[in-house]
C-alpha cells in the first residue's frame, strides 16, 4: 500500500475514534445544527489564518470558539428562535469565509479541498496534529464526561448540584471547535457534522449505556474511513463525500438488522 | 417550646425579568421537619421562587440565606432526557451520587420504585419518573428537600400515594420540605404551612387559616372551596373515596363530584344539588 494511503487511513481513523463519543454529546444534547454552523464558520477562520499568518487550524480554532460565544449570548436573549439564529449564522459565515478566500488574490486556494476534504493529501504533520490534537481533546472529554452527562440530563438539576454549567459547555464547545478543525482535512467543512451525528445515530440501537454508544460510534466512523477509502481507491469516487456515504450505509443497514438486547 | 432551626429563609426577594416585576418582595422561612407548599395560579411565580431560593436564580433584590452545610435535595418539575440517550435508572442514578447498588436499591424501594431500576429512563411513566426522582434526591441525605409541582402528569390516585410518601418521608428523616403546587386540594391536608403566591404572598398560615382568607379565595374561586371538603376527608381518613361529604359541607370539586354519581346513587343526589348550586356560583377556573 502507497505512503498517502496508510496516512489517510491513520488519519480518517484517528478523527473516527474522536469524533464517535463528541458525536454521541452532539447527538443527545441536539446540537447537531450547531455542530454544522460552527463548521461552516471554519471558512472564515481559514482566510482569517491567511491573512494573519497563523496555522490554519489555530484560525479555525479561534473562529469556532468566537461564533459559538456569540451564538450562546444571542440564544440567551431568546429574541429568535433558535434556528433560525443557527441558520443566519450558519449561511452568513459560509458566505463571508468564501468571499474572503476569494478576495485574497495572494493567495491561491483548494476551495473543493476545504469544502469536501483531501484525506488523500494529509502529510505526516496533519497525522500528528489529528493523533495528538485527538489524544488531548479525547483526554479531556473523558474528564468532563460525568459532569457532560449530567448536564445534558437536566442543566437544573446539575447546577443545583454543583457541576459549573457554563464553564461545562463552554468546555465542550471549545472541543467540538478543535474536533472541527482537525477534521476539515478529511472531510471538509460542508460534511463534518455527518461524521459527528451518522455514527452515533447508528450506534445508539446497539447501546445500553453512554459509553457502549460512545465506543460504536468510534468504531462504526473507523468502519465508515475504510469503507470510504476502499470505494474511492477501487471506484474512483471522491474520498470525503465516499466516507460519509459508507457511514449513511451502515446507518441504514443497522435498521435492517434486529437491535442486540430490549430497545430502550 | 423552641422552635426547629430554620433550613431556608428568602427575605424581601425581589425578581425582575425585564420591566415586570415576577416576585415582590416575598419572604418565607422553612424550618426543619417542616412541609412549606407555595401555591398559586400559572404565572404567580412559584418555580422562580424555588429557584431562586436553590440559587439557580439571580434575585433583583432581598436576600436568600441558607444553614451552614445544608443539603437539599431537589426535584426538578420535569425530566426531558433525549431519547437517543441510553440511560437505564441506575445509571441516571450513578450520575450525582456515588452509591453502591444497595443503598440505590433501598432508596428506590422507599419510593416505591425499584422495579423500575434497569428500565430506560425513558420509559418510565410519570409516577415512575417523579418516583425516581425523588429517590435521587434522597440519595443526597438531605435536610431539604425541594419539589416542583411533583405531582404533573400524575392521576389523581398517584397524586395522592405520591403526598402521602412526602409526609412519610418527612415524618421518617425530620427533614424540611419546600413544595411547589397547583393541586390545592390534594396537597393542603399534609401541610404544615401554606403560602399563597401571586407575584406577592397574597396570604400564609396554616392550610385552614389560608383556605378561609379572602384573597386566597378570590385567588381560586371554586375551586378553593373544594379544600375545605379534603380537609374534612382527611380528618375522617376518607380519603380515597371523595363522595362522602356530609350535606351542609362545602361543595365537592367536580371532579370528585363526577365519580360519586357513578359510585352511590344514594348520595349522589344530594350532591348534585350541590354541584349544579356551586357552578352557578362558579368563580374563576384557574386550574390550569
Amino acid at each position: 500500500m502507497d505512503d498517502f494511503l496508510i496516512r489517510a487511513l491513520a488519519a480518517g481513523i484517528g478523527l473516527a475514534l474522536l469524533a464517535g463519543p463528541l458525536g454521541c454529546l452532539v447527538v443527545w444534547r441536539r446540537m447537531a445544527y450547531f455542530g454544522d454552523t460552527l463548521a461552516h464558520s471554519a471558512l472564515l477562520g481559514v482566510a482569517l489564518g491567511f491573512l494573519l499568518g497563523l496555522d490554519l487550524n489555530i484560525g479555525i480554532m479561534l473562529v469556532c470558539v468566537a461564533i459559538a460565544l456569540a451564538l450562546t449570548l444571542l440564544q440567551e436573549q431568546r429574541r429568535l428562535a433558535s434556528d433560525t439564529l443557527l441558520g443566519i449564522v450558519s449561511h452568513s459565515t459560509l458566505s463571508i469565509g468564501l468571499i474572503a478566500l476569494a478576495a485574497m488574490q495572494s493567495v491561491r486556494v483548494d476551495l473543493l479541498a476545504y469544502l469536501f476534504g483531501d484525506i488523500l493529501a494529509v502529510t505526516p504533520a496533519d497525522l500528528m496534529a489529528i493523533w495528538g490534537g485527538g489524544v488531548v481533546v479525547l483526554a479531556a472529554l473523558a474528564l468532563l464526561w460525568r459532569r457532560l452527562l449530567a448536564i445534558t440530563v437536566d442543566e437544573d438539576l446539575a447546577r443545583v448540584e454543583g457541576v459549573p454549567v457554563r464553564w461545562v459547555r463552554l468546555g465542550f464547545t471549545l472541543l467540538i471547535a478543535a474536533t472541527i478543525a482537525l477534521a476539515m482535512k478529511i472531510v471538509g467543512i460542508l460534511l463534518v457534522t455527518s461524521l459527528l451525528i451518522i455514527p452515533a445515530a447508528t450506534a445508539r440501537r446497539f447501546s445500553r449505556s453512554p459509553e457502549v454508544m460512545a465506543g460504536l460510534a468510534a468504531l462504526l466512523g473507523a468502519a465508515s474511513v475504510i469503507g470510504g477509502l476502499a470505494a474511492s481507491l477501487y471506484g474512483d469516487v471522491p474520498t470525503g463525500p465516499a466516507i460519509v456515504a459508507s457511514a449513511a450505509g451502515l446507518f441504514l443497514l443497522s435498521h435492517i438488522v434486529p437491535a442486540a438486547g430490549r430497545q430502550g | 417550646m423552641s422552635a426547629p432551626p430554620i433550613l431556608l429563609e428568602t427575605d424581601g426577594l425581589i425578581v425582575r425579568r425585564g420591566s415586570r416585576t415576577v416576585l415582590d418582595r416575598v419572604s418565607l422561612t422553612v424550618r426543619a421537619g417542616e412541609i412549606v407548599t407555595l401555591i398559586g395560579p400559572n404565572g404567580a411565580g412559584k418555580t422562580t421562587l424555588v429557584k431562586a431560593a436553590l440559587g439557580l436564580v439571580r434575585p433583583d433584590g432581598g436576600g436568600v440565606r441558607r444553614a451552614p452545610d445544608l443539603s437539599i435535595g431537589y426535584m426538578p418539575q420535569r425530566l426531558a432526557v433525549d431519547p437517543t440517550l441510553p440511560l437505564t435508572v441506575r445509571r441516571f442514578l450513578a450520575l450525582w451520587v456515588k452509591a453502591d447498588a444497595a443503598r440505590m436499591q433501598s432508596a428506590l424501594e422507599e419510593v416505591g420504585a425499584a422495579h423500575t431500576i434497569d428500565r430506560a429512563i425513558q420509559t418510565l411513566s410519570g409516577g415512575e419518573t417523579q418516583r425516581v426522582l425523588l429517590a435521587r434526591a434522597l440519595l443526597r441525605d438531605p435536610d431539604l428537600l425541594v419539589l416542583d409541582e411533583p405531582v404533573q402528569a400524575v392521576d389523581v390516585h398517584g397524586q395522592i400515594e405520591l403526598f402521602g410518601l412526602i409526609a412519610d418521608i418527612r415524618a421518617r428523616r425530620g427533614c424540611g420540605v419546600l413544595l411547589v403546587s397547583h393541586d390545592l386540594h390534594l396537597v393542603m391536608a399534609r401541610t404544615d404551612t401554606v403560602i399563597c403566591l401571586n407575584r406577592h404572598v397574597c396570604c400564609q398560615g396554616k392550610p385552614e387559616d389560608v383556605s378561609r382568607h379572602p384573597e386566597y379565595m378570590a385567588l381560586f374561586g371554586r375551586h378553593a372551596e373544594a379544600l375545605a371538603v379534603y380537609h374534612h376527608l382527611h380528618d375522617h381518613a376518607h380519603a380515597d373515596d371523595g363522595c362522602v361529604v356530609p350535606v351542609g359541607q362545602e361543595h365537592t370539586p367536580h371532579e370528585v363530584h363526577g365519580d360519586c354519581g357513578h359510585d352511590h346513587g344514594g348520595a349522589g343526589h344530594s350532591h348534585h344539588h350541590h354541584h349544579t348550586h356551586s357552578s352557578s356560583a362558579g368563580g374563576g377556573h384557574s386550574h390550569g
